[in-house]
């Protein structure tokens, strides 16, 4: 079943609105639409952005 | 006798788009999946626990460290990890990676490797300039470094003997291949080539991560052939070969990557690269169930 709920939290860095379409997952990664900082889900409920950590050096594909 | 319907693990230690995509690939198929953050878990070696409930683990950490403490966990109590864990361990290092295609017949760009400064700038003068330096672990294109001459090469040689880590110790020179601005990426799931991209950048490293573009590429009889036959030297389900295309030699394999991106190569591809990840992780579960006893 599909919903069109939107699912609205602030960007911890410039307080912008940060919208999700569907519920996200913990650790899901955001990108704040106006100050372009790379955010991460730390809590579902309620929705708690903090900004992702850096690249480390073993990171990638 | 009651029989648990397949369940799947996908761990990650950061939810991105592909993660999503498989997550949402595996539900299409009416699979239960369970994502697990990595960074939350405590293991038991000793004792499976709730880990006893997974017919197969799909491992998306962009955290190579977290992928081989996990994996090689998992696989101690008997779960079955996509990739494997002795797959992720050649991929991730460029020197096992060369290893594994030299042993296989692969076509490769040469190397030389030197453990010490002096041994490093004798591996370069034995490739040639231009030369690549690489670090035998990191992705994206990190810390690669083209060197043009003696110079240059002794700069670099001498900043990662004095700055890096131990592991910048190993000096891995790699011949540089004069393609033609762009490289090829074929994905291979299950043993089968699905899809190929083209990489194209102005820049010398054409990896998307440092912002080159992609488009779909056919694959074609000698791609499949290079790629699955790379795919299985190093042992992996699921993976992305990047290939170079060498004026004097042809097709050179150059990486393998054990934990690709896709979500940029679904369109320009047209093909469902998750929904083929999350059909084989199904196919790899249901010989686990086999196995041990259950209907597939």
């Amino acid at each position: 079943m599909s919903t069109t709920e939107t699912i609205q939290s602030a960007c911890p860095e410039c307080d912008a609105a940060i919208t999700f379409d569907r519920p996200p997952l913990n650790g899901q990664v955001a990108r704040c639409p106006d100050c372009g900082s790379e955010l991460e889900v730390t809590c579902t409920n309620p929705v708690r952005l903090e900004l992702a950590p850096e690249v480390e050096e073993d990171w990638g594909e | 006798m009651h029989i648990a319907p397949m369940h799947i693990a996908m761990t990650y230690t950061r939810l991105r788009a592909e993660e999503r995509l498989l997550l949402d690939a595996f539900e299409s198929a009416g699979v239960r999946v369970t994502p697990i953050d990595l960074r939350q878990a405590v293991f038991d070696p000793a004792n499976a626990g709730e880990w006893a409930q997974y017919d197969a683990v799909v491992d998306r950490s962009v955290s190579l460290t977290a992928s081989l403490t996990a994996t090689r966990i998992l696989e101690g109590l008997g779960i079955r990890c996509i990739n494997p864990s002795a797959a992720i361990r050649v991929c991730s290092d460029k020197l096992d990676t060369t290893i594994a295609l030299i042993r296989a017949g692969v076509p490769t760009p040469g190397v030389r490797v030197g453990l010490g400064a002096e041994s490093a700038i004798e591996s370069v003068e034995q490739i040639g300039y231009p030369a690549v330096l690489k670090p035998t672990v990191g992705s994206w294109g990190r810390l690669v470094a083209r060197v043009n001459d003696r110079d240059a090469a002794e700069a670099i040689i001498e900043h990662r003997e004095t700055l890096g880590s131990v592991q910048q110790g190993v000096f891995y020179v790699q011949e540089h291949i004069d393609k033609p601005g762009r490289d090829i990426r074929v994905f291979v799931v299950g043993g089968e080539a699905i899809a190929a991209i083209v990489r194209s950048s102005g820049h010398w490293v054409t990896n998307t991560a440092r912002g080159a573009t992609a488009e779909g590429l056919e694959v074609t009889t000698e791609l499949r052939d290079l790629s699955e036959r790379s795919v299985a030297a190093v042992g992996a389900d699921v993976a992305a070969v990047d290939l170079l295309e060498c004026p004097q030699r042809g097709l050179l394999v150059n990486e393998i990557n054990h934990s690709m991106e896709f979500r940029n190569s679904i369109a320009t591809t047209g093909i469902d690269i998750p929904g083929h990840v999350a059909a084989h992780a199904v196919c790899i579960a249901e010989n686990v169930r086999t196995e041990q006893g259950a209907p597939a």
